[in-house]
């Protein structure tokens, strides 16, 4: 009887845990592989901003949109593009569209990415937005996030924030007087301006978060 | 599941350990790369041919007997640096088999001088090295493969009959167990 126990209580624990490390697993690669996609509403959050303060795409009243600019303080793409995405806040928050960046890397495995270098940083380069650390890594999967830097751009409409366009900021980080297609420009343009955002997607070379 | 338990704790720890050792010397690269790239500076007499697309894609279409592992890396992806030993030693353990390794740097114009040449001479490197310096990627990652996203280290792997894109890290065995899909 006891034995006929003890088998039964390890099974069963052991279904658990395969129920567990599957689950784990599917979770993991639907996070990384699938994230947002064109259209998708995305979610709000709450992280901590190199001010102290906790900030929230709810908080921005007046805002018709956003754009949520994963970057970091480390990726040589990522400080490429710093002065164009102050420039970007520059243009944009005034048209009711603010830069929101977040650092979605681990300091754990990027030292340099820490929310004390991040303040570092962002006091530096005199950033006129927030700029967010992503602690525990929660919001970068949700997004699809794959490398820094790596833009979404956010809609505000009556069902939420919705998903228009995802990708790169320009089509040359390396010398912003020859960027020949301005890819976030032309998109909140459009967003803006109640036009079809063309293209929806970019791809870029990007440091991949750590 | 022990085994996926084994292999997560391993790698934490390997990362945990790497991660460390390289904390200053990220510190000094960020600093270095406040410098905007200057590329006509650096483009003179770099040691490794530089290509844009246009003059690279042949690279990814020749027709001859051989099998091509070409990786896309750069000095200051960490992920690409632990795995470039593998590719090392396929290079050197295949060539008699008609394999050949071409790795492709995507470091930046100001890094060419004081960063690719210096790791490349100091690893000693075997591996045939070029640069690519095209930055209209949205244009030339499709051409390279549609699954790519942009990320690196990504591998291509290919001959006259087979192609198949990697947009991952490799361990030694699971490179050699891929390039073996090819090469018979």
């Amino acid at each position: 009887m006891k034995k006929k126990n003890i088998l039964g209580w390890s099974t069963l624990l052991m279904i658990f845990v395969a129920a567990f490390a599957m689950g784990f697993k599917v979770a993991t690669e639907h996070n990384l592989d699938k994230g947002y996609q064109v259209g998708d509403r995305a979610a709000d959050f709450s992280l901590k901003n190199v001010d102290g303060t906790m900030v929230s795409l709810s908080d921005f009243d007046k805002a018709k949109g956003f754009l949520v600019i994963f970057t970091c303080n480390t990726c040589p793409y990522a400080q490429a593009y710093e002065n164009r995405i102050i420039a970007l806040d520059a243009k944009y928050k005034p048209q009711g569209v603010p830069v929101i960046a977040i650092n979605p890397n681990d300091p754990s495995a990027k030292p340099g990415d820490s929310f004390t270098k991040m303040k570092e940083r962002a006091v530096e380069k005199g950033f006129t937005f927030p700029y967010l650390f992503d602690e525990g890594q929660k919001i970068y999967p949700q997004y699809g996030a794959t490398r820094t830097p790596h833009v979404f751009l956010l809609e505000k409409t009556a069902s939420g924030n919705m998903v228009k366009y995802i990708g790169a900021i320009d089509d040359n980080y390396q010398d912003a007087s020859r960027v020949d297609e301005t890819f976030v420009e032309n998109a909140v343009d459009a967003m803006l301006a109640g036009n079809e955002i063309n293209p929806k997607t970019t791809k870029a070379i990007g440091c991949g978060i750590k | 599941m022990n085994k996926l338990f084994i292999l997560g704790l391993m790698v934490s720890i390997f990362v945990g350990c790497v991660e460390k050792k390289d904390e200053k010397k990220e510190e000094v690269e960020t600093a270095r790369n406040e410098m905007v790239s200057q590329k006509d500076e650096a483009s003179a007499d770099v040691a490794f041919p530089i290509y844009d697309f246009d003059g690279f894609e042949p690279m990814l279409h020749k027709g001859d007997e051989k099998t091509y592992v070409v990786n896309f890396w750069a000095t200051w992806c960490k992920p690409c640096i632990a795995e470039m030993p593998h590719f090392e030693r396929i290079n050197a353990e295949q060539k008699d088999n008609g394999v050949e390794v071409i790795l492709v740097s995507l470091d930046m114009p100001h890094m060419w001088k004081k960063q690719l040449e210096p790791f490349v001479e100091k690893k000693d490197i075997q591996s045939r090295v070029v640069i690519l310096d095209d930055p209209k990627q949205n244009d030339w990652i499709p051409k390279v493969s549609e699954e790519w996203g942009g990320g690196i280290p990504a591998t291509l792997i290919y001959n006259k009959d087979k192609r198949t894109f990697y947009e991952h890290g490799f361990t030694y065995e699971e490179l050699n167990n891929e390039l073996h899909k090819f090469i018979n």
